[in-house]
């Protein structure tokens, strides 16, 4: 039987340019992401006197944004992300402290670098792991590096943190100051590029290609793809993105605590996940926010048991917005058929 | 019989059991370029199991598997896609939150080596995407091709994966009971896309209804307890009174 023939008759008005047309849609800037952005700036005018919270929120931001790329994207389950983030911040104070090199800009690159080479590394054990398997193994190798950054404690400080960091002005020319304005320029730039790589990242084929791994990884291999490869990538690029923001707090704050690979950092950041919705930048942008917001108010009204509120505003969010607050708000707005 | 060279897939010797069962006993498959092939065979004759090993799934205790007269037993299952051999699966497989249209052209990515470039944007891929569309169009899917696939009917998720299998371009494709679950008044759009399957990839498709095999298939294969216990034209299938015994007369067609 003649092929055409046979199929004309399921043709359609719809002509390859739409569909074109449509992803397109998907990826362009927004009126609400533009106006975020500016938003962003008028914390310098509206709140001087929180310059430093919202510098820590941006940082977290960031880290929270390397931990979507591989939860909320790519699927990966990880309970040791902190292990990035601390890496990144020794890395940078170890450069300065023990270095004496307190230029901000090659400490950044450098601290990206080694938490993206440790996470290539880890990645190999990573990939070959499932489910339960790899909340352990991400869990493990969290707990692992934050052990040893203590057994370590002639280099890194132990339990009394890093001390002797001098980070010098920015260019050479923006001084870090008591208020935190270039603290908070500074954050927010690297914040803003970051958020931008990562946006081309989940824009890209291989940001297609990530979200097929996350909906069904079994029948990847069927569609001829290598997914284990797809894997390792993104995992590299998002502990390179993690050391990244761990750098930025060391060289706000001039110091490294152990903290900065504890397990309750790793935890705190796939609540904020939660909180603000996976697989969407902006949720982990607004569940850092919201976040460092409730933990600043509530622990200045008990410093105690701050942490309550964030549970229970965590069970009203997993129970009335299962994909959360963006997701929530997203589907208000039909915006997600 | 056909000569040698036109022969596209090829197994020789297949085994495989799980603990005592043998479930695939020494078999020899030759599929020839443009085949319409059927696999019939009662309930746990091991025809799935077949596939499985066919393409990578599982691996045969013994035997050999050969695409195009190159040895692939020990190629994973990605690599031999890729390399044309592509299937489809009895239960949808597919990317539920992504709409067709990225299910397709992800599959197109992949197969043109573009899906791990995450510094270009997925829309400068023209090509990719308009090929994608072009496959949904003539599986009649371009009305849904941006809605997730989720949302699609059940007729229209048996469609897609023929759309995504044939997205890898190949030149053996395996049909896992493509109509399995397909209501009657869904199903004929199917068996079109079926029938007009580009003539010169070979095609093995397992199915439990008769009258698809009759009338597609030009070749029929009867697996019966891991083993071919025929493989004829219809008709003489049709005929062959041990069929009747162990297939058609106690399941199907009385």
């Amino acid at each position: 039987m003649n092929r055409e023939a046979t199929l004309t008759a399921t043709q359609t008005t719809q002509a390859p340019g739409a569909s074109l047309a449509w992803l397109r849609s998907r990826s362009r800037w927004s009126v609400f992401e533009i106006a975020f952005w500016l938003a962003t700036l008028l914390t310098f005018y509206f709140f001087p006197s929180y310059l430093m919270l919202a510098s820590q929120i941006a940082i977290t931001a960031l880290f929270a944004i390397s931990v979507d790329l591989v939860l909320g994207y790519a699927g990966i389950i990880t309970l040791g992300h902190a292990m990035f983030f601390g890496l990144g911040a020794y890395a940078a104070g170890l450069l300065s402290a023990k270095a004496g090199w307190g230029e901000p800009l090659t400490g950044l690159l450098f601290a990206s670098a080694l938490a993206g080479l440790v996470g290539f590394v880890a990645s190999f054990l990573i990939v070959r792991v499932q489910h339960l398997a790899l909340i352990m193994v991400t869990l493990g190798l969290g707990l692992l590096t934050y052990e040893l950054a203590n057994a370590l404690s002639w280099l890194t400080g132990g339990t009394d943190g890093l001390r002797g960091i001098d980070t010098w002005p920015i260019l050479g020319l923006f001084d870090f100051d008591l208020w935190g304005y270039t603290a908070y320029s500074y954050t927010l730039a690297t914040l803003f590029l970051g958020f931008l790589i990562s946006r081309r990242i989940v824009n890209s084929s291989f940001g297609l290609a990530l979200r097929g791994v996350r909906e069904n990884v079994r029948r990847m291999p069927a569609i001829g793809s290598a997914y284990r490869g797809h894997l390792r990538k993104i995992y590299t690029i998002s502990a390179a993105i993690a050391g990244l923001s761990g750098a930025l707090l060391a060289q706000t704050t001039n110091t490294v605590a152990l903290e900065v690979l504890s397990f309750q950092r790793s935890a705190d950041v796939v609540v904020m996940l939660i909180l603000g919705g996976t697989g969407r930048l902006y949720g982990a942008i607004l569940g850092a926010i919201i976040f460092l917001l409730v933990r600043d108010q509530l622990s200045g009204i008990n410093p105690q048991y701050w942490y309550f509120g964030i549970g229970l505003l965590l069970m009203v969010v997993v129970l009335f917005m299962p994909r959360g607050i963006l997701g929530g708000l997203a589907r208000l707005a039909g915006r997600d058929q | 019989m056909t000569k040698n060279a036109d022969i596209v897939l090829r197994t020789e010797g297949l085994k495989k059991s799980f603990g005592s069962l043998q479930v695939t006993r020494d078999l020899d498959l030759a599929l020839p370029a443009g085949a319409r092939y059927a696999l019939i065979g009662p309930n746990g004759a091991g025809k799935t199991t077949l596939i499985n090993l066919i393409t990578g799934e599982m691996r045969p205790d013994s035997g050999r598997i050969l695409l195009e007269g190159q040895d692939v037993t020990r190629t994973g299952t990605a690599a031999r896609v890729r390399r044309g051999l592509t299937r489809t699966f009895q239960i949808n497989a597919l990317f539920p939150d992504l709409t067709p249209l990225e299910a397709v052209t992800l599959a197109i990515c992949e197969r043109e080596g573009i899906a791990g470039q995450f510094w270009r944007s997925l829309t400068a891929h023209e090509q990719a995407i308009s090929e994608g569309f072009e496959i949904l169009r003539q599986l009649g899917l371009a009305d849904v091709a941006t809605k997730r696939t989720r949302h699609l009917a059940y007729g229209q998720q048996r469609l897609l994966e023929i759309a995504l299998a044939l997205a890898t371009r190949p030149k053996v494709l395996l049909l896992d009971e493509p109509a399995a679950g397909v209501p009657k008044d869904e199903s004929a759009m199917l068996f079109r896309v079926i029938e007009a399957l580009p003539e010169h990839i070979a095609v093995l498709f397992i199915e439990h209804d008769m009258d698809i095999v009759f009338s597609f298939a030009s070749r029929i294969i009867v697996l019966v307890a891991g083993a071919v216990l025929m493989e004829a034209e219809p008709a003489e299938v049709r005929d062959d009174p041990r069929v009747r015994e162990v297939y058609l007369g106690s399941a199907h067609h009385g």
